[in-house]
């Protein structure tokens, strides 16, 4: 029972961290229709700039700051400059972010060498958490209740905010929207930044666990693809579910069955496709 | 991209006779550095060839290519060490699994097109990648499979040298390439340019498009596998950097560069990012920035290719 309820903690960190990828390549998706082969750089780009600007600032909160920022600006520019361009030419959009994937993954290895590390904890936050008899640690925890209160803004932002209901609008019909006098490319940016930053974020909570190293940017990806093939792509609610499924099932299946993980993982993808190609919470 | 008229597949096949041609002639006089580059080049012309009936010809841009060219090339890597079969049935039988999995992976990829057919295949490319990652007993996950024998040691093949098996795989492409010209100029070559175009209305037309899409994955998978097994016993060596997210995009890139939908153009384009890496690596640690810069660039001054680019401007 005890191995259960520890499984399900870890389960539901790999799905808090999964949240914090997916929600912005789902938006980015539903929004400009674009297949970012380049967030999982955004990730690992966090990390690696949280780790610079913590090893100068000794500030773990600066560098978090530093790192979405940084990242979001990235993000800001290579939609503004590039792949504004290429507005419903999904390939072409897709080919653009493949090319920055690979440029970034070299750059990371250019600048910060080879090495894998990883972020120091929080202070506080090192130790583990005792409820009923259950140890665990108290980190994992803290990044699952952080993702919770992103997932709750993003959902308050995305249902209850006027720059969410353009959202909305833009995701449903961007030549309407714009007709009605959305500035569908400002928002497009925004979005795309907003992604980046999201995913570099993800990177920093997820730095004290998993580290960065060259490679987690290709890693990451596919999980976090998992994830929107299975919620829906473009839809925030099925990027919560779809990453608490692949999340508890990567995990267990990683410690039931650690050679097939990977088969586990993608069978619920392959059946939710069988049955419902669109995802769970997609829309044609 | 349009039909070709006469004359164009006339210009073309001059071309095409010239390139073979040199590819006959000159290589005896090459050292052995050059003759196995040229190989290299000539298995991964097949490979995007191959892409091509599925991006340029279909429309169905597929992420997960190496991920087949994987599994014949393990096939044969398994078959030839663990189980010391001979060269005919290792190859006949990688085909075999290539085409097996393409048939598996169509079922679940036909229905669905453009990104989202990009984000499935890149999903399924990546299981590939994963069982051959983590299934080590039988592929030795990380480190590979190394030892596959050379042709003339199986006995299956007359084929003695590097000279030899360079030869044979020219006959490999221009017997893949003829029977690839073949399949697109063919009525269902047609209809898969047809359901490229407007689906919609090759479906009202009374087109099956699923069962099109279905078989052009599949013929595709089987010219991929041709390329794996080829690869499996040029390189002696396989191992999952083969079949990852960056050789599908690698691929990927080299149909986009040479210009998809002329097959002529994804072969040039193989051969010239295979050229590429191989010169650059020489000089410099830097080949993906230099790939990625490649791929923006080809995006931003090319995007229909080069070989279209060409042909505009010649014609």
């Amino acid at each position: 029972m005890t191995y259960l309820i520890i499984q399900t903690l870890n389960g539901l960190f790999s799905a808090a961290l999964l949240f914090l990828i997916a929600s912005g390549l789902t938006l980015v998706f539903g929004v400009m229709r674009i297949v970012n082969i380049a967030h999982g750089s955004f990730y690992m780009l966090g990390a690696y700039v949280a780790a610079t600007v913590i090893a100068r600032s000794q500030s773990l909160v600066l560098g978090a700051i530093a790192a979405v920022i940084a990242v979001a600006a990235l993000g800001l520019g290579v939609e503004m400059l590039f792949l504004r361009r290429f507005t419903a030419r999904p390939l072409a959009q897709m080919m653009l972010t493949m090319g920055f994937a690979l440029v970034f993954r070299d750059a990371t290895f250019m600048i910060w060498g080879g090495d894998p590390f990883t972020l120091p904890y929080p202070p506080g936050l090192r130790g583990s958490a005792e409820a009923a008899g259950v140890v665990f640690p108290a980190y994992r925890l803290f990044v699952v209740a952080v993702a919770a209160g992103v997932g709750v803004c993003l959902w308050l932002l995305n249902d209850k905010t006027l720059i969410g209901a353009r959202l909305r609008a833009a995701v449903d019909d961007p030549e309407m929207a714009s007709g009605t006098g959305i500035n569908v490319a400002l928002l497009s940016g925004l979005v795309f930044a907003a992604g980046a930053g999201l995913a570099a974020f993800g990177g920093v909570m997820g730095g004290p666990i998993l580290g960065g190293y060259p490679g987690i940017d290709f890693d990451l990806l596919p999980l976090a693809f998992v994830v929107v093939i299975i919620g829906g792509m473009g839809s925030l609610k099925g990027a919560l579910v779809g990453s608490i499924v692949v999340g508890m099932i990567d995990n267990f299946g990683k410690a039931l069955a650690p050679e097939l993980s990977y088969f586990t993982l993608f069978a619920p993808m392959v059946i939710v496709l069988a049955l419902k190609p669109t995802g769970l919470y997609g829309r044609t | 991209m349009a039909g070709h008229s006469d004359r164009d597949g006339l210009k073309a096949v001059r071309y095409i006779g010239a390139a073979v041609l040199l590819l006959i002639v000159i290589p005896p006089f090459l050292t052995s550095y050059w003759i196995g580059l040229l190989t290299q080049m000539i298995i991964f012309a097949i490979l995007a060839m191959s892409l091509d009936i599925l991006l340029g010809y279909t429309g169905l841009p597929s992420l997960g290519h190496a991920g087949i060219f994987g599994v014949a090339a393990y096939v044969v890597a398994v078959l030839s060490t663990a189980y010391r079969a001979g060269f005919w049935v290792s190859a006949a039988s990688g085909i075999a699994g290539g085409a097996l999995i393409s048939a598996l992976f169509g079922l679940l990829v036909s229905h669905v097109r453009d990104v989202y057919f990009l984000m499935i295949t890149l999903a399924l490319g990546m299981v590939l990648w994963g069982v051959s990652y983590r299934w080590i007993p039988v592929t030795g996950g990380d480190n590979g499979i190394s030892g596959i024998p050379r042709l003339d040691a199986t006995g299956g093949l007359p084929i003695d040298g590097a000279l030899a098996f360079y030869y044979l795989m020219l006959i490999v492409l221009v017997s893949c390439g003829a029977l690839l010209a073949l399949f697109v100029a063919s009525p269902f070559g047609f209809t898969l340019r047809g359901i490229r175009e407007n689906e919609s209305r090759m479906k009202s037309l009374g087109f099956n498009t699923w069962l099109h899409c279905y078989l052009s994955y599949v013929v595709s998978g089987v010219f991929a596998s041709v390329a794996g097994v080829a690869w499996a016993y040029y390189n002696g060596f396989v191992s999952p950097t083969y079949l990852d997210l960056t050789a599908s995009s690698e691929l990927f890139l080299m149909v986009t560069l040479g210009g998809p939908g002329t097959l002529i153009g994804p072969a040039f384009g193989a051969g010239a990012i295979v050229l590429l890496k191989n010169v650059i690596s020489g000089y410099t640690q830097r080949w993906l920035l230099i790939l990625g810069a490649i791929y923006i660039l080809t995006i931003l001054c090319a995007p229909q290719g080069l070989w279209n680019l060409w042909k505009r401007r010649a014609g």
